[in-house]
């Protein structure tokens, strides 16, 4: 054992490693679950129609389809994921070898032997009736346009392949291992977002690069993607150490004192006239995109005040974007049923944001008490009773019923004119409200309010007993949260030009959680993130995203998401250190543990030291 | 009277009155306020349909015969019994893990869309009509399997890993799931409702029983959930496998203590509510004889705020609730809200239970036969 020479240090980066196991000696228990679970999400996948309703969109020109992508992803993850090992700090780890290549490739074998007894299933019965992708085309993809003794053939050696691969990435360098990521992300993005990339370089007046790049009906040619590859390799190699330089740069001008601040301004600044100037060049499809994205921001910079910050999982938020909505519709249109004054779009903003911080007090006061699951479910129900008010014909003289409010005008402002025919003035307006927001939400974080509701999020008696008012805080939360909803109400609204009650489904505030959820409960950024990444690529509840193609599969890919975020990241793609250690306070408690049991092999250092800091590890 | 209404306040603060606990006594009173008035006026409206009050708010009210009534106690009576077994999942659930498994309603509908598919592939073999019973037991015995399933895998892959984690986090997992499960049905089986096959006659024929004239269907809805019931309460309460969840669910580090394999209790749990859930199914599916993959998510709410209302770990509590909010959610509309005016009451029968969950929690939070849950989780 390599670290029985020091056994008393405590080196967290760079982890024992221990010389590869005996060949074939492995967890075969294991391997045959994660072939199970291969097999099936295979055979789910191609159930559920992705095979065949992604074929039409190609990634490579008449070799792989996004349809293609969909399956093959699995045997190629569950050969890294069974190959892996999880080592924990301070835990040794063995070195990979043949070994693991061949688990790795038996899992993408049996993942792959899947749908090879799916070819012999389609071939032999007729599940047509409950099943709508038990079709010929389903079947006819998946033999290659074969017969089905081709089909199941290739499956089981494809996945073998896969998943050999899968489990090699082990036996890279991490080096290595970088650049081959860089470089299929590269081309996979590239390809992905086609059309997004043509309607940018058009604008550019860059046509022949997207000439160069896509085929004539959609997807890379065979020659861009190898040049793609390439390009992207040469720039991650030598590119590498590049981004942790400046950042340590960064970072080393704030110990000198103003500098971290400096470049963040510059940042944001040349940040804010990029979102400025960008939407000039780009086209109408990436404006719609943009606007929408900001919509989904501001309603998810709100809900992560009440869930990030003030850890009230509030599922009814999507009342509150109602009641922005209806507001300025019913203050705006003319055609409005009730009472129509028609006032000024920005007029009626003022009474939306009176109004929505009113629903906050109305709807938070009576479940703030209640504990944080009942709080879940009763603002849920509040969240669908005010959309059943809104569709019900008891209320339909002030609301409209199914009907709705039509005919809201657009937003003058006098010099600019925000109408949803022109998506560029709807950005331009979001990006206005979303950064009065960003900066809300930034500075009220930093206040002793954001303080008082980030101590009542990790333990409200402690914060309670610490002489926090916790109803009137909570409350304040609700009602902050509501008045950002109610801006992006108002601009829906405006955008939209009519308000139906279906438009405020309860799908919409899970959208919005998953978004603040995957983004980083209580970070800004990542918020940010959350919804660039989600809402701009798979698109909103109704709102189309770049993948136009998952729209079917968008609110399915939302579920495993949120899932999956849960699980192995709950704090977020860009995570808040606070909420992060409280997140995973067993973990930080683990490794406080194997410290100490470090710290104690010290003592006792001279009897055993044969195993040194693993000694103590859990198994 | 005014005690119920601010108990909850002076028992949580102990000191003065803040401006919340008045807006909430306020609430408080208004709802109570407006269910006495509605209820009064009802009354009134039963007597003579054209009184002062009547003719001011609801001029073409003719109140309710009977026989109506009676119909409507019937219906409201047979879904509160299926919302109690959806229910007694989520109380059990709540009860052993202290969460709410918010995917429990696609559990439901699992069972529902298992039971649409077993039995229009019965009719079409043709057993459906030549052997009625038979095939209806092969339906329910599938349906429990495939919700017994879902639930198992269901704790196994999310909410396990989860246990000891925060505890918004398995909840939110569980939305999550609960979206995928009906995405993941959408997808697979096509969006669309799919229709049960036709009834037998002398199922759906009405019967006189005590002046009652009730469907057949809603009969055997009432018998089954009964038994389910019975079954449940001597399986809880009289077996080993029962006296091991109850412990699991009082203390589960004293449970495990004493030697009870506290997982496997657990998964039992599951089990057992998934199996419940999957009776439930096939009853929606002959109450109601059309499935689609959003059916679960309404009952399975309002399954919940059964549970609330009858006290949550309370397995009798659990039914109570369902049939009380059952029985509300369908005479509630006509009694209440159409005598005050409102029209169109239909609509509004799923605000009615979430109104009862809200009324509910704000005057007597434990439900009305009180929680049993363990230590920790009465925070």
């Amino acid at each position: 054992m390599t670290a029985a020479t020091q056994p008393n240090e405590y080196v967290a980066d760079e982890p024992t490693i221990l010389p590869g196991k005996a060949p074939l000696d492995q967890d075969w228990a294991d391997v045959a679950k994660w072939g199970a679970i291969g097999a099936s999400t295979m055979i789910f996948v191609v159930l559920s129609g992705m095979l065949t309703g992604l074929d039409s969109r190609l990634v490579i020109e008449r070799v792989f389809s996004l349809g293609y992508l969909a399956v093959v992803w699995v045997p190629l993850t569950l050969g890294f994921l069974v190959a892996r090992e999880e080592v924990l700090e301070g835990m040794a780890s063995h070195a990979k070898g043949a070994n693991e290549v061949v688990s790795g490739g038996i899992v993408g074998a049996l993942s792959g032997a899947g749908l090879s007894l799916l070819i012999l299933l389609m071939d032999s019965f007729d599940l047509r009736d409950p099943l709508v992708n038990w079709s010929d085309k389903t079947l006819g993809l998946l033999q290659f346009s074969e017969d089905s003794f081709f089909g199941i053939v290739m499956w089981a050696v494809i996945g073998l392949l896969l998943g050999a691969i899968g489990a090699g990435l082990h036996l890279l360098t991490p080096d290595m291992r970088r650049l081959v990521k860089i470089m299929v992300v590269t081309v996979l993005f590239v390809s992905v977002f086609e059309t997004f990339l043509t309607d940018l370089f058009k604008g550019f007046g860059l046509v022949f690069i997207t000439d160069f790049l896509y085929a004539a009906r959609g997807g890379l040619t065979i020659i861009s993607t190898i040049v793609l590859a390439i390009v992207a390799g040469l720039v991650a190699f030598f590119g590498k150490g590049r981004v942790k330089q400046a950042q340590t740069r960064i970072n080393a001008g704030a110990v000198e004192g103003g500098g971290r601040t400096k470049a963040n301004i510059a940042m944001f600044v040349i940040g804010g006239l990029l979102l400025v100037i960008l939407p000039i060049f780009t086209g109408k499809i990436t404006n719609e995109l943009l606007a929408n994205v900001g919509i989904f921001l501001l309603l998810a910079l709100g809900l992560n005040i009440v869930v990030g910050l003030a850890g009230i999982l509030d599922l009814g938020y999507v009342a509150f974007f109602a009641a922005g909505s209806y507001t300025t519709a019913i203050l705006t249109s003319p055609n409005s049923p009730g009472w129509s004054p028609e006032l000024p779009w920005w007029v009626a903003l003022i009474v939306t944001i009176g109004v929505a911080a009113l629903a906050g007090l109305l709807i938070g006061a009576p479940v703030i008490r209640m504990r944080g699951d009942y709080l879940a479910i009763v603002t849920l129900g509040f969240g669908e009773i005010i959309r059943l008010l809104f569709l019900s014909d008891w209320l339909s003289p002030w609301f409209g019923g199914a009907q709705g409010i039509t005919n809201i005008p657009p937003a003058d402002f006098g010099f600019f004119e925000v109408k949803g025919t022109d998506p560029r003035s709807v950005f331009y307006l979001v990006l206005a409200l979303s950064a009065i927001a960003i900066y809300v939400s930034w500075r009220l974080e930093r206040s002793r309010m954001g303080r008082a509701w980030m101590a009542i999020r990790e333990d409200e008696s402690v914060a309670e007993a610490m002489g926090i008012n916790t109803v009137n805080v909570k409350l304040m939360a609700f009602v902050v949260g509501a008045v950002l909803a109610s801006f992006a109400g108002a601009v829906f609204s405006a955008k939209v030009g009519s308000v139906f009650p279906s438009s405020f489904l309860i799908l919409v505030s899970i959208i919005i959680l998953v978004v603040v959820i995957v983004g980083g409960m209580g970070n800004i950024p990542g918020v940010i993130v959350g919804a660039v990444v989600l809402i701009g690529v798979l698109g909103g509840p109704k709102q189309p995203g770049l993948l136009q193609e998952f729209s079917e599969y968008k609110l399915l890919i939302y579920g495993a998401l949120l899932i999956f975020m849960m699980l192995t990241k709950p704090e977020g793609l860009v995570p808040n250190a606070r909420r992060t250690r409280e997140l995973h306070q067993d973990e930080f408690l683990q490794d406080a543990w194997l410290r100490k049991q470090v710290d104690e092999d010290e003592e006792a250092s001279e009897a055993e030291l044969g195993d040194g800091p693993t000694a103590g590890a859990p198994a | 009277m005014w005690e119920i209404l601010t108990a909850a306040t002076r028992s949580k603060t102990g000191k003065g009155k803040t401006n919340v606990d008045r807006f909430l006594t306020l609430l408080r009173v208004l709802l109570i306020g407006l269910l006495v008035i509605g209820f009064l006026a009802f009354i009134a409206q039963q007597i003579n349909p054209q009184n002062a009050f009547a003719q001011r708010v609801n001029p073409d009210a003719t109140g309710l015969t009977a026989a109506q009534f009676k119909g409507l106690l019937v219906t409201g009576l047979s879904q509160g019994a299926m919302y109690g077994l959806i229910a007694l999942g989520y109380s059990m659930v709540y009860g052993v893990l202290g969460f709410i498994n918010f995917a429990h309603g696609e559990v439901f509908m699992l069972g529902a869309f298992s039971g649409f598919i077993t039995s229009s592939k019965l009719f079409e073999a043709g057993a459906w009509e030549a052997n009625f019973i038979l095939s209806l037991l092969l339906v329910v015995l599938i349906s429990i399997i495939v919700s017994t399933g879902a639930a198992v895998i269901m704790e196994r892959v999310a909410y396990r890993p989860l246990r000891g984690s925060p505890r918004l986090i398995p909840l939110i997992t569980s939305i999550g799931v609960s979206f995928f499960i009906q995405n993941a049905v959408i997808l697979l089986f096509g969006p669309g409702a799919k229709g049960y096959p036709r009834l037998p006659e002398w199922l759906t024929e009405k019967r006189s029983i005590l002046t009652f004239e009730i469907e057949g269907t809603k009969i055997l809805v009432l018998i089954v959930a009964a038994v389910s019931m019975a079954s449940l309460w001597w399986f809880v309460e009289r077996t080993k496998t029962g006296k091991a969840m109850r412990a699991v669910a009082e203390d589960k580090e004293i449970a495990s203590l004493m030697g009870i394999n506290v997982n496997r209790t657990i998964v039992t749990t599951f089990a057992v509510g998934g199996a419940m859930a999957g009776v439930a199914g096939i009853l929606w599916g002959i109450l109601f004889r059309s499935v689609i993959a959003t059916s679960g998510f309404l009952p399975g709410i309002k399954a919940f705020t059964a549970a609330v209302i009858g006290g949550i770990g309370n397995l009798g509590g659990a039914m109570a609730g369902g049939i009380s909010l059952g029985t509300a959610e369908s005479l509630l509309p006509l009694m209440i809200l159409e005598p005050l005016g409102v029209n169109g009451v239909s609509q509004l029968r799923d605000a009615i239970a979430f109104l009862l969950l809200i009324l509910v929690l704000l005057i007597k939070p434990t439900g009305l036969f009180g929680e049993k849950l363990s230590g920790d989780d009465r925070a």
